[in-house]
């Protein structure tokens, strides 16, 4: 107690080799994650905890198709179009897929494009990426209406396993809605972007601090998981 | 060794972290109801977290009415018994307990325990409550649907739970998911405030390793619940789905009321791994900010440092990281690949380890310590012999071949009362003594407080403690009544008449602490700011209570840890965080 041991400041924290170093950047005042904004790092966090609720979706679902004792309908059958006279399977998914992938291309430009205070480029190309995400989610009730035409409801469908139709609706049903707020959250920050609010720094809807361009990422982090998350339930749903 | 990195004046480091501007309140709704305040915000969880709690303490005294007295109360049926123990768990461990350490300490005390304005986002931080207030009255509107409540017990297990003759089988259940799924949407809004305050809202010179104990607990837990609750919310929405459209993902093909049932092929296992993946870290996020703030009210009482602070500070993250990988010891009966029932058992028993750091490291710190009976002192002790006491029969209860004679007897229902549910709420009771008078303004009265506390404490041992003799006879938990069981000696029966009588008397003693609330609200002794003579940040505000925006003008820097009590040579017993070094030698200097 009785020796007071002064130190220099924070700076030479970072000249602490290795482990150490690292440890005492993160452990310093202020911020633990120097340069990451409050609203970035909580977007962070809400995406690790959204992990997780997708994660346990997933893994029952997952149980579900191995403990049946009934056959598991086979997702390329079901999943298949006749187009001009062929039968192609997962089509749709595929086309769909590749529209929800090219939505994270044009947010990663809207994201290049909001740095750069480029307000027309910037809330043009969030608005492709929110036209991309609803034409995504019109092509997943499309798929709801086809399977729901062929009998496949939550509690059966006249192929197999119940929990085909439970988990499908359930997932899909889910992400769709994730997509869905997306899509209107990019609407509402493109129309902000447009208007110019984060170049006076106005205050903010949902959050009440001021807006900076920096929501623009923000918003595409969210995008970029939703995104993320697909390329799971395709793999998982579709492909297994 | 007191470690100051920043030396006095020349040394202070830039401010990274700008000044926010605050949205200020314009109207009497805006301060006081629709507040962004987070201390407002905190008085309303408090208070909501409280009203829900009396609803449950209320349906606990029925209940000991009940297993006390069998047959002499014609208004308890068996449904109605089976309801209330479910609304009692449910209420007691989420929209209490959970509430109100987080919603409720969170709100009051990350914000000016870390040197900040407000939450990170005040506004997301005022929907949580609303969001809240929401679940909490569907669940209270399901004391009034036709069917009443669920009576599913707590764990909500099904197939039983949506099955018919389960009482609150049309709307109890239905309400008591949608309620469950809203409290985990207003939760999050909530706990994502809180860890991005503490990660990346600190004032100067708050370093991690300066924090209050209390901020590691608070800060842990809701990382923990932002990462326990998902799994609750799947299953709630899972079997929401089950009851409401049919599906199959928790419900077998059986036969229900002589006929079968329209479900095929669900697992009713799926459901109790994702329910204790959820409740079992469940535990810990009522645990671990009762082990800060605990630590917080014994160092401060005890007039001394808090005895192996990093120590502390680990144990808390390394009991919030172990506490994902025991769920399943909640399960061992549940026909679970016995293999397992290793895992669990080993991981559960390696929890005890820094867990027992903790107890030791508390009773180091009052070694030789200059310990001050007060009000929240006592409550604090109170807390480290009951908790010890339930650590010690979660031992027993881990161990696979110990656990299966015991599941489901009163000796589970003496074990979890008295690790989470006394205990924390010992450490709830302290805390309130101990932050009260930053609140109002007025201190608690200490003769009502010492009745509250002698009544409370020596109580819950009295009910709880014979209860575990009553487990290890065999006496079952969750029956409405015992009949006439041939290994239930009459002895049993009188005991469970004992507990009852000392229940209610422990019941009616929180009146006094009710009365005791608001009484000091207008005759309490005016408090000062700092009564307890503390280091932390929040008794250092220029105002008590603390006015909107915390600090004034400028935010505090800090120079120092939480602990520096009784430091040799200083002027008083304690040094406040935010007191430069300059300053303290200067002091040192003239003492000498």
């Amino acid at each position: 107690m009785t020796e007071t041991v002064l130190t220099k400041m924070v700076q030479g924290a970072g000249r602490l080799p290795g482990w150490r170093g690292i440890a005492a950047d993160w452990a310093s005042d202020q911020r633990a994650f120097k340069n990451v904004s409050w609203g970035k790092a909580m977007m962070w966090i809400f995406l690790l905890s959204d992990t997780f609720i997708f994660s346990c979706f997933l893994l029952s679902y997952m149980t579900a198709r191995m403990s049946t004792t009934v056959p598991w309908p086979n997702p390329s059958e079901v999943f298949a179009l006749n187009i001009a006279g062929r039968h192609i399977p997962l089509i749709l998914i595929a086309i769909m897929t590749f529209i929800l992938i090219s939505s994270s291309g044009t947010m990663a430009m809207a994201v290049n494009f909001g740095y750069r205070q480029d307000r027309a480029k910037t809330a043009i190309l969030m608005l492709v990426t929110a036209a991309f995400g609803a034409t995504f989610v019109g092509m997943q009730a499309f798929e709801w209406t086809k399977l729901i035409m062929e009998g496949v409801r939550p509690w059966g469908n006249p192929w197999g396993a119940a929990q085909f139709g439970s988990s499908f609706f359930m997932i899909t049903g889910f992400h769709g809605t994730h997509v869905t707020i997306g899509v209107i959250f990019l609407i509402a920050i493109a129309r902000k972007v447009w208007r110019g609010d984060f170049d006076v720094g106005r205050r903010g809807f949902f959050t009440s601090r001021k807006g900076y361009y920096e929501i623009v990422e923000i918003m595409g982090l969210y995008w970029h998981f939703v995104d993320l998350v697909w390329v799971f339930i395709f793999a998982f749903f579709y492909l297994w | 060794m007191v470690d100051v990195p920043y030396d006095g004046i020349a040394g202070i480091p830039p401010a990274e972290v700008p000044d926010v501007e605050l949205y200020h309140p314009k109207s009497w709704w805006t301060r006081y109801v629709f507040s962004q305040d987070a201390k407002v915000i905190a008085v309303q969880y408090s208070l909501t977290a409280s009203a829900i709690g009396l609803v449950a303490l209320v349906l606990s005294w029925l209940m000991r009415l009940q297993l006390g007295f069998p047959g002499t109360f014609s208004f308890i049926d068996a449904n109605q018994y089976l309801q209330f123990i479910t609304m009692h768990g449910m209420i007691m461990v989420i929209y209490l307990l959970t509430a109100l350490f987080l919603g409720g300490f969170g709100n009051y005390l990350i914000p000016l325990m870390v040197g900040a304005r407000d939450m990170v986002f005040p506004y997301v931080n005022m929907l949580s409550y609303w969001v809240y207030l929401l679940a909490v009255l569907v669940l209270a509107s399901t004391f009034f649907v036709p069917g009443g409540p669920t009576g599913a017990g707590w764990t909500l297990y099904p197939p039983q739970a949506i099955l018919s003759g389960t009482p609150g089988q049309d709307w109890g259940i239905i309400l008591m998911m949608a309620s469950l799924i809203l409290f985990i949407i207003g939760f999050t809004m909530g706990g994502l405030n809180y860890v991005v305050t503490v990660l990346q809202a600190r004032t100067r010179g708050m370093t991690l390793m300066r924090l209050p104990l209390t901020v590691w607990g608070i800060f842990t837990a809701t990382v923990m619940a932002l990462l326990a609750f998902p799994a609750l919310f799947v299953a709630s929405v899972m079997l929401l789905l089950d009851r409401l459209l049919g599906t199959s993902f928790f419900m077998p093909s059986l036969v229900e009321m002589g006929t079968l049932s329209k479900y095929s092929g669900g697992s009713p296992l799926l459901f109790q791994h994702l329910f204790w993946f959820f409740g079992h870290p469940e535990v810990y996020i009522v645990a671990l900010p009762a082990f800060g703030i605990v630590s917080d009210l014994i160092s401060t009482h005890a007039r001394k440092n808090i005895f192996g602070y990093r120590m502390m500070v680990w144990a808390i993250v390394g009991i919030g990281a172990l506490s994902f990988v025991v769920w399943a010891h909640h399960m061992y009966v549940s026909g679970m690949f016995p293999q397992f029932g290793y895992f669990f058992a080993t991981t559960t028993l390696i929890i005890a380890v820094p867990t027992a750091i903790k107890v030791y490291n508390w009773v180091l710190t009052l070694w030789r310590g200059d310990i001050h009976l007060t009000v929240p002192m006592l409550f604090a002790l109170g807390f480290i012999i009951t908790f010890v006491n339930g650590g010690l029969t979660g031992l027993f209860l881990g161990n696979v071949v110990v656990d299966v004679p015991l599941s489901d007897t009163m000796f589970v229902v003496a074990h979890f009362h008295m690790v989470m549910g006394v205990a924390p709420i010992m450490v709830v009771l302290g805390a309130i003594y101990h932050w009260y008078p930053k609140v109002t303004g007025r201190m608690l009265n200490d003769v009502l407080g010492k009745f509250h506390f002698w009544v409370t404490f020596l109580g819950a041992y009295l009910i709880f403690f014979p209860m575990h003799y009553l487990g290890l006879l065999g006496v079952p938990r969750r029956y409405f009544e015992l009949g006439d069981a041939a290994f239930i000696p009459p002895s049993a029966h009188s005991l469970n008449a004992f507990i009852s009588v000392v229940a209610l008397t422990v019941g009616f003693s929180q009146m006094v602490f009710l009365f005791n609330l608001v009484w000091s609200l207008f005759r309490g002794e005016p408090s000062g700011g700092n009564p307890w003579r503390a280091t932390t940040l929040e008794w250092q505000t220029p105002e008590t209570p603390p006015g909107h925006g915390n600090w004034g003008k400028e935010l505090p820097i800090v120079y120092r840890w939480a602990y520096d009590y009784s430091v040799p040579g200083a002027e008083q017993d304690f040094i406040p965080q935010n007191q430069p070094p300059r300053a303290t030698r200067a002091a040192q200097g003239a003492a000498s």
